[in-house]
Parts: C-alpha cells; structure tokens; sequence
C-alpha cells in the first residue's frame, strides 16, 4: 500500500499536463482545422481592407457635407462625425485605420451605409439573409435530391439512354452561364408566357407580411421561378459527382462480395452503392450551403429578388463601399465558419478519416 | 555560380521549348483524334475569324439612325436594328473580338499565376508551401464575383486587358491548388528522385520532368479559363459595370435589359449576343472536354 503512494502523487502532478497533451493530440485534427480557419478569416480581413484603402477619399466630404445639411452643424464637425460613421478616414495612418477597422468588426459594426442614415450591413443582412437562405437553400437540397437519385441510378447503367440524355443535359447546363438561363427562363415565362411574376419577392399590394396563406402562397408563388433556375442549373453538377463518386464505389470489393452472395441489384444500389457514394458528396453539399450566405448576385439582380447578392451588386454600382465591404465579410466568414462545421463533423460522418 | 546557374537555367528552357516544337506534330496528331476536340476548336477558330476579319467585311457604324428603330430582321439587317436604328448584327461582329480578348488575356494570367505558384507550392513544400496555401485559402473563401464588381468599380476600366487582370486576381487559386497537388505526386516518383540523386539542377528537374507532366492538365485549364472569363466578364457587363465596350456581347444584352424586357423587341435583340454566348461556352467546354479524355491518362485507364 505505501509502496503504491508516491506513484499516485506522481500521477497527480502530471494530470493537467497529460490530460491537456492527450486532448491536444486526440483532437489533433479538430485544432489544426479551427487554427486554419482562423488564420484564413484574419488573412481575409487584412485583403479586404487593403480593397478597401482604394476607395477614394472623397466620399467622407461627400457624407459630411450631407450630415452638415441634414443636422445643421459646422463642416469640420460634420467632418468628424462622418469619419467616426462611416468609420473611414482617408488622411489616417494605415496601421491606425487598420486597428479601427479591426475595433469596429469586434464591436459587430461591418460598415454604416453612406447614402442612407440609418442602414449598415447590419441591418441589411438581417432584412435580406432570410430571403436569400430561402430561394437558394430550398433550391440546393431539391437539386441535391433529384441530382444524387439520378447519378446514382445512371452510374449502375453507363450505356443506357439515361447516360447520354444526362450527360447533354449537363453539358448544357454546365456551359451556359447560370444567370442567362435565368434570364431566359425569365423572359419564356414570365414575359412570354406570363405564368409567373419577374419581379420582387412577394406581391406588395395584396398581402400583408405576416404568418397568413395569401402571404406564404404570395411568397411561393414568387420565388418559383428563381427556385426553378437555381434547380436546373445546380442539378447537373451534383448528377455529375453522384455518377462519379457512385462509380468510384461501384469498383470496391465489398460490392463484388456482395454480388457474389447473390443480392438483388436494387438492393445492391440502394444499401451499398448510395450510401457509400453520398458520404463524399456531404461535404460538398455543405461548402456549397456555405456559399449561400453571400447570396447569387446576378442571380438575384435577374429576377429582383431583395437578396443580399441583389445588395451587394446595388450598392457597388451606387458607390456605398462600407455597406459592401461588410457584406462581403460578412459571405467570407460564413463560407469559412460553414467550411470549419463541415469538416469537424466529416468524420463523425465518415468513420475512415477518424482512423487517421 | 549564378551566371553558371543562369546559363543552365537559359539551356533548360531553350531545350524545352524545342522538344515542344519537335512533339508538336504527335501532339497536334494526338488532341485531334477525339470530335470533341475537332468541334471545339473549329467553332473557337470561327469565332476568332469573326473577331478578325468580322469587323473589316461588316464595319459597325456607331451613328444612331432613329427613323430605322426596331426593324426586324432582313437581308440589309441580317438580326434587324436596336431602338437607335443601329445595326445588331454588326454590334455583335464587332463586340466578338472584345469577348475573345478578354478570354484570352484572363486565360494567359490565369494559368500564368496559378502554375508559377502551384509548381512552387509543391515542388519548395514546407513553409513556402504553407505561406503560398494560406494565400490560397484567401482567395478561395471571398466570394469572387463580388470581389470582380467591387474592383471593376474601384479600378476605372478602359481595356480588356484591365479586365482580364481583375477576372484573373481572383480566379487563379483552384488551379494553383491542383497542380500543386499534381507537382506533389510526380515529386515522390523514382525518376524525380534519381534526378536529385544525381544533382541535377532545379529548373532542369521543373522544366523537364515536371512541366511536360502537368502540361496538359494546364492545357485543359487554359479553356476552362476561357470560359469562366467570359462568364465573369459578362456578368459585370450585366451589372452595367465595365462599361467601355458598348458592343460586347454582356453590354448589348445588359443595354436591352435596361430598356425594358415588356418590349418583346427588347427581347429580339437580346436573342443574338445570348445564342453567341451560349454557342462559345459550348464550343469551349467540347474543347475542354475533348482534351481532358485525349491528355489526361487517368481516364484512358478506363
């Protein structure tokens, strides 16, 4: 029993340190991708500011001689006010404007808009993120779904009519640019055809916003179409890395063991080959949602769909910079936090990477 | 040493461009086996055509004539006139040239900055690696075509060439990526390791082993380049930014688009730049395509 004692204290001693080197090197993988999403997002800040320093000086005289107008006060303070505003100031020492600008993100300020009072990025991704996350997402896991069914079931029959119709219809869609078809949806259904509206979100003079049928079915009824050509675009893409990955998985040995035990060919495909071929295609599902954030801007400039890519494009061409820096901030650190998510959950998923 | 190293340096290159003159002949015999390939560049050849010798046979007058607006099509006015009485079909002669510059250009400093720095990336590795990884990070996470809307605006566009610097700053981080995994691979090959065994000098080992192996995956790359510039460039034009070429395909759709798509003569116009458009991305990715099955030996496994 005595003999045992001193080993204990020994033990004791060191379990902080053992504790916190096992956790470190068990979760190896979890802080290395934590670490780089890290330094990612704060290399990405630094650029963005550096874009930001191109902006020329004279919108700060520009918002002060408006505030100066609006709240009747002498140029030099509307000067300073307009600084401490639009927190941007042309004459400032680099490294100081940088420290500020970092300041201002923590405090949760991404930019004040120069040309309304009132509106900063803030404020726009709250009104404009619900409505873009709801056409691009609902459209992502339609496409994910019909696109996935489709390159599972033609990568089991690669010289059927199928393939060839799929591999056209990829084809197609993949070398047009997204946003003509859109255009050319538009213009067949809803100039040509009028079935369904080209413009805006919901219909403004009927319905009131609110949790009412008229509204919900208002809503619908205008985002079909952006809905549809965000799906027939996105569809292609995921029936190509189905039918690839699901080939992939097709060439395994635990396929041919399971034909050799003589298992039916639909439940070949749907117990082995789907389940097996859709793990790679979860962590691209998830990038892709991550890309959502920043809204499709000449998507949504097609259909005028206040989205937050309709915001981004409005505002550079009206030269509102901050609102825009913020914004696009804003979609980069979404992409790397939802890229971060991503990877950390990937092999809860997929039990081969947790191995290594 | 460095002018030794130099002289090497010169050697390396001259040697390697005259094998690339010498295995021309195979390789041109090799790429056009495929259709795909023959299409592609016939449609990408008839383009260039028109963008050289379009605007000498059907120059585009610039004069508005408002008496002859929105004729429709006819043999004077093979695609009828805009709401100016302008001719459309010249507008779109005269923008191909435009579109094919822009095309090119992205494409050049594309692959130019993408494989300097994935060829770095994998051959150095270590820190330089890491560095030159982050960077790419950067690029692949902001959200490109803000960025290009962003630039355009702050950057006052006159040439397609300013354009085309813009479309590539942001594009070329995939690229850099996977030719830096490629450079990777054909690292830990035997024949790269004999070569150091045996001190040959770097740029031998880059420009002679590596660069004949990764240079049909850049050859593929050059076209993908292609179309995601005219992609890009389109969609700034659609915006109304980059507005120094009012005959480029983008501006003229951006300019119909403006004036109101209830006016189905708007929309007649339109019709043109947009098949134009669709009939060059197509073109391109059968160019793509086809050089991807001929070059890349992991499909001729199959």
């Amino acid at each position: 029993m005595k003999e045992n004692t001193p080993i204990i204290v020994d033990k004791k001693k060191n379990t902080f340190w053992e504790v916190v080197l096992k956790f470190l090197t068990k979760y190896r993988y979890f802080f290395a991708k934590i670490g780089i999403s890290i330094l990612t997002l704060a290399l990405s800040t630094i650029l963005l500011f550096f874009i930001l320093r191109k902006i020329p000086g004279d919108i700060v005289e520009l918002y002060a001689l408006k505030l100066q107008n609006a709240q009747g006060i002498t140029y030099d303070r509307a000067y300073e006010l307009a600084k401490s505003l639009l927190n941007f100031d042309p004459n400032e020492n680099v490294f100081a404007a940088f420290f500020r600008y970092i300041g201002g993100l923590f405090k949760g300020q991404l930019g004040e808009s120069y040309l309304e009072t009132g509106v900063s990025a803030n404020s726009l991704i709250k009104t404009r993120l619900p409505w873009t996350l709801f056409i691009s997402s609902v459209a992502l896991f339609l496409s994910f779904f019909i696109g996935t069914n489709i390159g599972g079931f033609i990568a089991t029959r690669r010289n059927g009519i199928a393939n060839k119709i799929s591999s056209s219809y990829i084809a197609i869609t993949g070398s047009i640019p997204d946003y003509l078809i859109a255009l050319i949806l538009v213009i067949i259904f809803g100039y040509n055809l009028k079935w369904f509206p080209t413009q805006n979100n919901y219909d403004a003079f009927s319905v009131t916003p609110g949790f009412n049928f008229p509204f919900i079915g208002s809503v619908l009824y205008y985002a079909a179409l952006p809905i549809l050509s965000y799906t027939i675009v996105q569809t292609g893409v995921w029936i190509l890395h189905m039918r690839g990955s699901a080939i992939g998985v097709l060439g395994e040995d635990y396929i041919l063991a399971a034909k050799a035990r003589g298992l039916k060919e639909s439940t070949i495909r749907r117990r082995y080959v789907k389940k097996n071929a859709l793990l790679p295609l979860i962590t691209m599902l998830g990038v892709s949602f991550g890309s959502l954030f920043g809204g499709a801007t000449l998507m949504e400039s097609i259909f005028n769909y206040p989205g937050i890519g309709l915001e981004i494009s409005n505002r550079i061409v009206n030269k509102d910079y901050m609102v825009v820096q913020g914004l696009i901030f804003f979609s980069a650190a979404m992409v790397i936090i939802v890229n971060l998510v991503v990877d950390l959950l990937y092999p809860l998923i997929d039990p081969r990477v947790r191995e290594k | 040493m460095n002018k030794e190293k130099f002289s090497d340096f010169l050697s390396t290159l001259k040697i390697f461009f005259k094998n690339l003159g010498h295995n021309l002949l195979n390789f041109l015999k090799k790429i056009f086996s495929s259709k795909k390939t023959i299409i592609g560049f016939v449609l990408i050849m008839v383009f260039v055509f028109i963008g050289i010798f379009g605007p000498l046979i059907f120059p585009y007058d610039q004069n508005t004539d408002v008496a002859n607006k929105y004729l429709l099509p006819s043999t004077e006015h093979f695609f009828g006139t805009d709401w100016l009485g302008r001719d459309v079909f010249r507008q779109v002669i005269a923008g191909t040239s435009s579109v094919l510059e822009i095309a090119f250009f992205t494409a050049i400093f594309t692959v130019t900055i993408g494989t300097i720095l994935g060829i770095i990336s994998g051959y150095v590795g270590g820190v330089v690696d890491k560095i030159i990884m982050s960077i790419t990070n950067i690029f692949l996470s902001i959200p490109s075509f803000p960025v290009y809307l962003l630039l355009a605006a702050l950057i006052t566009l006159e040439s397609s060439v300013s354009l085309a610097l813009i479309i590539s700053l942001w594009s070329w981080a995939g690229l850099c990526r996977s030719i830096r995994v490629q450079v990777m691979s054909i690292k830990e090959r035997d024949y790269i390791q004999i070569c150091k065994v045996m001190h040959m000098s770097t740029f031998h080992i880059i420009f002679r082993e590596i660069m004949p192996n990764v240079f049909s995956y850049i050859a593929v790359n050059f076209v993908v380049a292609m179309r995601n510039a005219i992609m890009a460039s389109v969609g700034i034009m659609l915006v109304g930014l980059a507005a120094y070429d009012p005959t480029n395909w983008g501006a003229i759709i951006n300019a119909a688009r403006m004036k109101g798509l209830v006016n189905y003569k708007n929309i007649l116009i339109m019709i043109y730049p947009l098949v134009f458009i669709i009939i060059f991305q197509i073109s391109t990715l059968l160019l793509s395509n086809g050089l991807d099955e001929t070059l890349n030996p992991r499909l001729k496994v199959k």
